[in-house]
């Protein structure tokens, strides 16, 4: 795709939906959504919406799945066909595929499947819109599901993508910023543990514009974190 | 006010020192470098000398002497397969259910207990690099249930259904009449004399599940109790 030819960036230093570079599209958190899984959660950064399921620890589907000392992680990530401007055939994408991966990895060091040996955890995420950081809604919509489904993990798990456009560095990128941008660099962690568990980069970056991205990036995870634990508490407040 | 001394934690959040857990929850703390977290949503209570924590959901695991209540999912050859509320399957072999050798050519594992049946069993071994293995010897009472209903809920939640000291299940024995028993894997068979009062003990009884944590529960499950048993006009 060629590049599109409107600003990304104003003379205001605003973004083209008028966030500061800083700014992370506002975000919603539900949990509890679904009543036949286990643990469910629904997550927005704005546009983009996400559906994470939870099931287990159950037996695994198949024997040979079976791992003699810890729970089988599965995560399907998965784009309905509704969730872009263009039908998205239903069958999974190379692309859906790489980053179900990439999220079971983001979360296999956080939850504590050395507890429920020879038994499957899975986690189901649905795109349901997609405009740009699915990757990292899908990383705090399946955290929030985990921690509803009570299994126990080590801390609660945020993403967030900063990105470059026309040379700045912005937080949280929608679908717009990403198609067109210089760089785009989706990052996850736990930082009540001090740990990152998903940190990839598309395009180019200084080594100094990485440091800086980190450092959003962390901070925003930070807040989102925060975030998902107030609504975690709120679900299981009582006013007894 | 004492809600300042309880409150939720989640999965992350620091415990203090000194915490205590119940017996088989350990799983639900994590400890790195001297400090413990928690890894499930629960409660700390910072009422007594120690605080404690409670999970408010858990994970059934089985332990060798554990009497539990097991559905039958599925038969197999020599055995049955056992559905314990758990992510272990159990297996409850023919030998040991019949008291006597078996033979499948002849003998039919479904007259015996057919797929759905629920069993009062114990559980003989577990080791984590097998499934679960039931007995019904040993104990009195083992066996298949015919008779009552199951109450399934949480088995974080079974400590607060029998109550300190059993309390709670004395007073709900004494309010309706009918002979409960609280499995640790979250099944509890309730057995009425009266018909007309089990729906109101498995509405008390899910009202312990939901109000759990909170206190003067026994009070409050014993005047619903009695409510109930006006409205409904039962004896």
């Amino acid at each position: 795709m060629g590049k599109v030819s409107m600003k990304l960036i104003n003379e205001e230093g605003l973004r083209h939906d008028g966030r500061r570079p800083d700014e992370m599209r506002p975000v919603t958190m539900e949990v509890g959504v679904l009543s036949n899984s286990d643990g469910s959660a629904l997550v927005s950064f704005g546009r983009t919406r996400v559906l994470a399921a939870v099931y287990g620890p159950r037996e695994p589907p198949q024997r040979y799945m079976i791992l003699p000392d810890r729970a089988l992680l599965r995560v399907r990530y998965h784009m309905a066909p509704f969730s872009t401007s263009e039908r998205k055939s239903p069958a999974p994408s190379r692309r859906e595929i790489e980053l179900s991966k990439v999220i079971r990895e983001a979360l296999e060091d956080i939850v504590l499947t050395h507890l429920y040996p020879r038994t499957s955890i899975d986690i189901f995420i649905e795109v349901l819109q997609a405009d740009g950081g699915t990757r990292t809604a899908a990383v705090t919509a399946a955290s929030l599901a985990l921690a509803d489904a009570g299994i126990p993990m080590k801390a609660l798990v945020a993403g967030v993508a900063v990105g470059k456009i026309e040379g700045v560095l912005v937080l949280d990128v929608d679908e717009i910023e990403d198609g067109s941008g210089e760089a785009d660099m989706p990052v996850a962690a736990a930082p009540d543990i001090g740990k990152i568990t998903l940190f990839q980069l598309n395009g180019v970056l200084t080594r100094e514009e990485i440091e800086r991205g980190l450092d959003m990036a962390l901070n925003a995870i930070q807040k989102l974190v925060e975030m998902e634990k107030e609504v975690l508490r709120k679900k299981y407040t009582f006013n007894v | 006010m004492s809600e300042v001394k309880r409150r939720i934690v989640v999965p992350g959040e620091r415990l203090p020192p000194n915490v205590v857990v119940r017996e088989r929850e350990h799983e639900y703390v994590y400890e790195e470098e001297g400090v413990k977290y928690a890894t499930v949503i629960g409660l700390l209570d910072e009422r007594g000398e120690n605080p404690v924590f409670v999970p408010l959901q858990s994970i059934y695991i089985p332990k060798p002497g554990d009497v539990i209540i097991g559905l039958v999912q599925s038969i197999g050859i020599m055995n049955w397969y056992v559905d314990i509320n758990s992510p272990y399957v159990a297996i409850l072999t023919a030998q040991d259910y019949l008291g006597r050798p078996y033979n499948p050519q002849i003998d039919d594992l479904s007259r015996y207990l057919p797929v759905g049946s629920y069993v009062k069993v114990k559980v003989l071994a577990f080791d984590r690099t097998r499934n679960p293995l039931l007995t019904v010897r040993g104990e009195e009472g083992l066996g298949r249930i015919t008779k009552g209903k199951i109450v399934e809920v949480d088995p974080a939640k079974i400590p607060r259904v029998i109550g300190r000291k059993g309390s709670m299940l004395q007073m709900l024995k004494e309010e309706t009449g009918c002979s409960i028993f609280a499995a640790v894997n979250g099944r509890i068979h309730i057995n009425c004399p009266n018909p007309e009062i089990e729906p109101i003990l498995v509405l008390a009884i899910k009202m312990i599940e939901e109000q759990a944590h909170t206190s003067g529960l026994t009070d409050r499950v014993k005047k619903y109790i009695s409510e109930l048993k006006v409205i409904r006009g039962v004896k």
